[in-house]
């Protein structure tokens, strides 16, 4: 790919001016509100021997390791140690993952209440992002509370089935994509909850209702900001969950990565039922800001190619 | 010929469904949920130009079109076929079909560019803008400068085109060959 004109550059950078100082008040005003109601701040590697297993999202690796997808893992081990307010903001990676809503290195923000649910931590997102549009002058969010809805509810009204009854993931994250996100509501946040168990990921199981899992999500704007759990405890789901992963990833023949045994080991111990979320702090800039890509909120998207010999092997080319 | 999967999509790339080889001129990556990559793609045929959005998973596999440009230089016409000319004086007829209104747009030693796909001349591509000489019109009312008001007037081939109050027979126009619109007047020296 051709380089853009030096001059171009500069003139790109200096447009983005407005932007990134608003992102920086957006930092400034998290940590702010973290600091107002108590947790700690912690800082968990971004260099990994195992990175948490997920389907669909791929590790880039780095050295022995992976740079790590999400901090979740790590984190989990302090809340088993007994730490109970904590969070982190800082870079993840995902390999592969570029498109306007998405960037294969972001700045994400992971929060953890232990003794608590999703719907602590929902109503944490509620009180954080009020907050944190308020300080950074953004146009005024409604009043929480916010809507809620059900996967059930939204699939059965948006694409006639419901997910909860019969599960099929091509048609889930089709509909999602096609139907259900282009129906949400633009003038105020929304929260879509309660995933088919099929899809909790690192989700419990609804006591008392368990074809759902206690998952949500927020949207703004049709826009997926965050991913929330009343997390899983129990270490032999989470094993089975885990192993079962690895199995679906090898036949679609995606990278196959270690189990983090130090994680389970650490959930066999004991881990207090809590509740945590993951925020893409990228998307919540966009969206605060009016924006429609992640161009007007990130410096630099410049897509790394670079060819590599290894020692005694060819020459291969990777690129991102 | 090799195939594209999903993955290898990208803005401008030339794809073929259904034996039409259509240019990706939208894209988008999305991951909804913690689910699978989605492609949404619009596609916009090479053949007439229209468009449509589709959604593909990333093993979705699509065909890489039979596509080849070739340059060349219009030479004359014989009733419905136009005869062109490229740099090795190599010869090659374009029906009117496939030329669609740019027929009425060639001048002398124009130069066209034309896709052909499976060896077939599917699409044309003129300057963007070419200059023609008005044949017929209405008079104008004379200082009238108003480009609002519209009126037809014909070139040649007896083709017509919708120009401002104030161009007159024997006027020459350039015209946007992307549209078929009028696009300036050109002033005589």
């Amino acid at each position: 790919m051709a380089s853009p004109s030096p001059y171009h550059e500069k003139g790109r950078l200096q447009s983005l001016q407005p932007a990134l100082i608003f992102r920086s008040r957006i930092l400034s005003a998290i940590r702010k509100w973290f600091e107002k109601s108590g947790f700690t701040e912690v800082e968990t590697p971004v260099r990994l021997p195992a990175p948490a297993l997920e389907l669909h999202i791929d590790a880039e690796p780095a050295g022995a390791g992976f740079l790590r997808t999400s901090p979740e893992l790590h984190m989990k081990r302090l809340l088993a140690a007994g730490y109970d307010k904590i969070y982190q903001m800082g870079p993840c990676f995902r390999k592969g993952e570029w498109g306007h809503l998405h960037h294969p290195e972001y700045t994400m923000l992971e929060w953890y209440r232990a003794n608590a649910d999703y719907l602590d931590i929902l109503h944490d997102t509620e009180s954080l992002v009020t907050q944190v549009s308020h300080s950074a002058g953004s146009r005024p969010l409604p009043t929480p509370p916010w809507p809620r809805f059900t996967v059930e509810e939204l699939y059965l009204q948006h694409a006639g089935w419901n997910p909860v009854a019969s599960y099929s993931a091509e048609r889930f994250e089709h509909d999602l994509v096609t139907l259900i996100e282009p129906a949400l509501p633009r003038d105020t946040p929304v929260f879509v909850m309660d995933y088919p168990a099929a899809a909790a990921a690192l989700s419990r199981r609804k006591p008392g209702h368990e074809a759902v899992a206690e998952r949500f999500e927020l949207y703004i704007n049709g826009v997926e900001i965050t991913n929330a759990f009343s997390e899983l405890t129990n270490p032999d789901e989470q094993r089975l969950r885990f192993e079962h992963c690895a199995q679906e990833r090898k036949a679609m023949g995606a990278p196959t990565y270690p189990l983090d045994e130090a994680f389970l080991a650490a959930l066999e111990l004991g881990m207090p039922p809590s509740g945590g979320i993951a925020m893409g702090i990228d998307r919540l800039v966009m969206v605060l800001l009016g924006a429609t890509s992640l161009d007007e909120v990130i410096a630099f998207r410049e897509r790394i190619e670079r060819s590599i010999t290894p020692r005694g092997g060819s020459s291969g080319i990777d690129a991102i | 010929m090799a195939d594209y999967t999903a993955s290898d999509f990208r803005k401008g790339l030339r794809v073929e469904i259904d034996g039409v080889p259509y240019l990706i001129s939208e894209f988008n990556f999305v991951k909804p949920g913690k689910g699978a990559a989605i492609y949404t793609c619009r596609l916009k045929s090479l053949i007439d130009g229209g468009t449509f959005v589709r959604a593909f998973r990333s093993n979705d596999v699509l065909k890489k079109p039979d596509l080849e440009e070739r340059t060349m230089r219009y030479s004359h016409n014989e009733t419905d076929h136009y005869i062109f000319m490229d740099e090795n004086y190599e010869q090659f007829t374009l029906t009117a079909e496939v030329l669609g209104n740019n027929r009425f747009f060639l001048y002398d030693d124009c130069e066209v560019r034309v896709l052909y796909h499976n060896g077939r001349a599917v699409d044309v591509t003129l300057p963007t803008f070419i200059e023609k000489e008005i044949l017929d019109t209405e008079p104008g009312a004379r200082g009238n400068t108003a480009t609002n008001v519209l009126k037809p007037a014909k070139i040649n081939g007896g083709f017509e085109i919708q120009v401002p109050l104030f161009v007159n027979q024997g006027d020459t126009i350039k015209i946007d060959t992307r549209t078929g619109e009028y696009a300036d007047r050109v002033l005589k020296k």
